[in-house]
């Protein structure tokens, strides 16, 4: 499987690392046509304000919604998850507008309270390592949209169908699982279409 | 849960990758530098290339400066603190700094000794002009490293040079044997386990920034050719004739650093860019490079 990482800014190399780790092809996509040739598209973590506008720049908005319309998997992680959302609160727009949710920025506070710790992933057997940086949290979700972990009751793991969101950073561990999680969304995908 | 961990403070730094981290002097240029798309925002009263105007003693800006900046922009506020001034750290730490900058733009506090950042739940970044420099500055905590160029000249000179040397010294790392290994530590001034695994890994251990005189996109752009993993601007923006326009030309040329058609796009028609000095110019004591060691 080829996923690619949108590499616009933010942690690109580590992501395509863990991918390699968990057993797939991992490339760094800075232009739209480089999106035909992907099974699956990460959009990671980074500044959301500034990835949000070099997508618009580049006409990589059409491009994603197009790639999500063929049923190709994408995952966002921190600021991923707020490119990939509906609503962002507090704000009239958002991005990719994919995810049937709401999302709030810098949810737990500023640098300083950012924080790592242990939690349980549905579909995972063991809890994964979570890293949250400056991180958003998920607020609503549409019911269509299935919940795949909390903290403190608050959601910060969920997939809708071929659309994955992490508020944290499973790149910044060497737990790959839910890269692998997400390889294997892709193969379904592939598979679903052959 | 866990805060303030090493993965923590160095994930932080991993965010930045690829962007454009821009000085300003209020909240208004905030703003402007987070339209550009600026991935965070370095509050301070004055500009290097004002500081060595204005010259005297530089220290921590007014709290004021910062907190104005941090209401108005969603991306991370940094700020600087003066080479060994703890408290100075703290003061930023409690007033919510997301990053603080322990830099030699401003008058050094202590000749001897650098901030203990490991003490510290905010990240620090720290400048390097070599990988002695570099690895001694993790070694004290340091979660990001820029070069330290020679800022406020808008003159890439020196960044230039000193990311060169941290390049090549790490390639000659990698060339070492093992047993080659312990004198290069002595030789180097660092702990021998962080040479290793620069040896190991042919890379630094923390995200490193180019810093000190970026002065054009083209400037951006060759700094990430030579390695940098992002870029610092400080007084190339709000000293330019047009900031918003040079702002958004240096994003754009950072992010599409092989891109030279879009960088020749993004170059036209930007106004005229800060007045550079020539370091030669510059009397030994002008040099804040030289500060800390």
């Amino acid at each position: 499987m080829k996923i690619g990482v949108l590499a616009l800014q933010g942690a690109v190399a580590e992501h395509i690392r863990s991918i390699e780790a968990a057993g797939g092809e991992g490339v760094a996509v800075k232009r739209v046509e480089e999106l035909d040739s992907l099974d699956g598209l990460i959009i990671p973590g980074g500044e959301s304000t500034t990835i949000g506008k070099l997508m618009r720049k580049y006409g990589f908005i059409d491009a994603i919604r197009d790639f999500s319309q063929q049923g190709k998997p994408i995952f966002g992680t921190c600021a991923g998850l707020i490119v990939l959302a509906e609503r962002i609160e507090g704000q009239e727009d958002a991005h990719l507008q994919l995810m049937d949710m709401t999302v709030a920025r810098n949810a737990f506070g500023r640098q300083r309270e950012s924080f790592e710790t242990d939690l349980p992933v549905k579909g995972i057997n063991e809890p994964v390592r979570a890293v949250f940086i400056r991180a958003p949290l998920i607020k609503e979700v549409a019911p269509s949209v299935d919940v795949l972990s909390t903290y403190n009751g608050e959601i910060v793991t969920a997939r809708q169908g071929h659309l994955l969101a992490s508020s944290y950073h499973p790149e910044l561990t060497d737990d790959y699982r839910l890269h692998a999680y997400f390889l294997d969304m892709a193969k379904e995908a592939a598979a679903a279409k052959a | 849960m866990e805060t303030g961990t090493s993965r923590v403070k160095r994930g932080m730094a991993e965010m930045q990758k690829g962007g454009v981290i821009m000085d300003v002097m209020n909240a208004e240029q905030a703003k402007i530098a987070e339209a550009a798309g600026a991935t965070a925002v370095m509050a301070l009263e004055r500009v290097p290339s004002d500081i060595r105007a204005a010259g005297g003693v530089a220290r921590m800006a007014d709290p004021t400066v910062l907190e104005e900046v941090m209401k108005v922009v969603s991306i991370p506020v940094m700020a600087k603190a003066r080479i060994g001034h703890y408290v100075e750290a703290r003061v930023l730490e409690a007033l919510g700094a997301d990053y603080i900058d322990e830099s030699e733009v401003l008058t050094p506090a202590d000749e001897v000794f650098h901030i203990s950042k490991r003490d510290f739940t905010v990240p620090f970044v720290c400048g390097a002009k070599d990988l002695g420099e570099a690895l001694r500055r993790i070694q004290e905590g340091a979660a990001m490293l820029r070069t330290k160029g020679e800022p406020g000249t808008g003159n890439i000179v020196e960044a230039v040079r000193h990311m060169r040397l941290i390049t090549g010294q790490i390639r000659k790392v990698q060339n070492l044997s093992k047993d080659e290994l312990y004198h290069e530590a002595k030789n180097l001034g660092v702990p021998y386990d962080l040479l290793l695994d620069v040896h190991e890994t042919g890379k630094l251990p923390v995200v490193n920034f180019a810093a000190g005189g970026v002065a054009t996109p083209s400037d951006a752009a060759l700094m990430m050719h030579l390695g940098a993993d992002g870029v610092f601007v400080g007084s190339g923006i709000f000293k330019s004739e047009y900031p918003e326009r040079f702002a958004r030309a240096i994003v754009e040329a950072t992010t599409h650093y092989t891109d030279y058609k879009l960088i020749a796009e993004v170059s036209k028609n930007l106004g005229t860019p800060m007045k550079g000095i020539e370091i030669s110019k510059l009397a030994p004591s002008e040099r804040m490079q030289d500060r800390g060691f």
